[in-house]
């Protein structure tokens, strides 16, 4: 029981660590769209739909490189969406070192199905 | 209005409503949908994406926090999470075929619905009869942490409860909420679980369905990134802050005074998009 206990603990100093980034690198990214445009007019009452480079995790982390503001705001973002994936599968792990098969594929199962949701669904 | 003082008032917003999300244990997607709409005239589908994004970071934090405590119920959590991450991902899909306006009304409703639940919680004693034998044989049953010991519990209709997840979690993916209050609900009164393991383990949860969920709506370009960095920042810091007062506020007034926020908010949710569906 030390082994789970430990790793309760891992777990929650891995999602720290990770929250704790994506957020840095948020207030990284707005910090520099707000330099860029905080005095442009907005407003969001109706629904444009985002730029085809911000709908896709390849599109993101290319607009990020390039040093858009925008860009890094949505790779932040993605990142805390990304946690949750880290979040299952050390889960998995935790199953695992109990022993618990049948939980280790119900826990795979769901790995996939968020993986298909992060890669494909609704493209 | 220009984009800094426009995003300032939108974090403000979003940090009360972690505030009050953790200190209810609703989480905060319930009021920062409505927030968004009705008071920063956001339109629906831009609100739901942000509000996915911030319920990540909620259940999370929440994750963080309540994971060595015992009470979340990870292999019941683990289990479900098939079903509410299924339904999730659908609901999301869903989204764009079903038309603004009832995206509207059914959102008013399922406030209408927690604001309901809120003011009337009722706690039940545990059944006689035993287990569901199908947790059982999952090795479901455990104990919570209890003043002075561990309270071992019982749990019930693992397949329904299944299910009914399921049905919490494409409400979850339509609107863009974590659906916490019918997670809740379901583990609560159909599994009977101890309301705080419910609790516990529906936030837990709603991070997972909500990601699933997320990814469709980046593919279909619902969000926006200017508009979810106050929201998630904002609720971030509130839910940090709403925990920590968490112990020094009064619960049973805290309570009744959402329930009443919910209300109003659900009322003119169904007001609005019963207006915009007739003047099309």
């Amino acid at each position: 029981m030390v082994t789970i206990r430990r790793m309760e603990k891992l777990i929650g100093y891995v999602l720290l660590a990770g929250v704790l980034t994506s957020a840095a690198i948020v207030l990284f990214g707005g910090a520099l769209y707000m330099w860029r445009h905080g005095s442009t007019p907005v407003h969001y009452r109706i629904f444009r739909g985002e730029p085809s480079d911000l709908r896709s995790l390849a599109g993101i982390w290319k607009d990020f490189t390039e040093g858009s503001g925008r860009g890094a705001i949505q790779f932040g973002l993605m990142l805390l969406v990304g946690i949750q994936v880290i979040r299952v599968a050390l889960t998995g792990v935790l199953f695992l070192l109990n022993r618990d098969k049948v939980f280790v594929v119900i826990t795979f199962l769901v790995l996939a199905m968020l993986s298909y949701a992060l890669f494909f669904a609704g493209e | 209005m220009e984009t800094l003082p426009y995003l300032s008032l939108v974090a403000a917003g979003a940090f009360a409503a972690g505030i009050v999300g953790a200190l209810t244990g609703e989480g905060g997607g319930i009021i920062l949908v409505p927030m968004l709409v009705l008071l920063f005239d956001v339109n629906m589908h831009n609100a739901a994406g942000a509000s996915l994004i911030a319920v990540t970071a909620t259940s999370t934090a929440a994750t963080i926090a309540f994971l060595s405590q015992g009470y979340t119920n990870l292999r019941i959590g683990m289990f479900l999470q098939m079903t509410s991450i299924s339904g999730g991902i659908a609901g999301a899909l869903l989204a764009a075929l079903v038309p603004v306006p009832a995206l509207m009304a059914i959102f008013g409703t399922v406030l209408l619905y927690s604001s309901y639940m809120t003011f009337r919680r009722k706690e039940e004693s545990e059944p006689d009869r035993p287990s569901d034998p199908l947790a059982v044989r999952f090795h479901m049953e455990s104990s919570y942490p209890v003043l002075g010991g561990w309270k071992p519990y019982k749990v019930f209709s693992v397949i329904p409860g299944a299910l009914l997840m399921g049905v919490a979690g494409i409400i979850s993916g339509l609107l863009g909420i974590g659906a916490g209050a019918v997670n809740v609900l379901v583990m609560d009164q159909v599994m009977r679980l101890p309301y705080k393991v419910s609790t516990t383990t529906s936030n837990f949860m709603i991070g997972i369905t909500a990601a699933g969920s997320a990814g469709v709506y980046l593919h279909r370009g619902y969000i926006d990134p200017v508009l979810t960095m106050p929201v998630v920042l904002g609720i971030f810091i509130g839910a940090a802050v709403g925990a920590r007062l968490l112990m020094i506020v009064r619960a049973k007034p805290l309570r009744l005074f959402f329930s009443f926020l919910v209300l109003v908010a659900a009322l003119e949710m169904i007001y609005k998009g019963v207006a915009r569906g007739l003047a099309h």
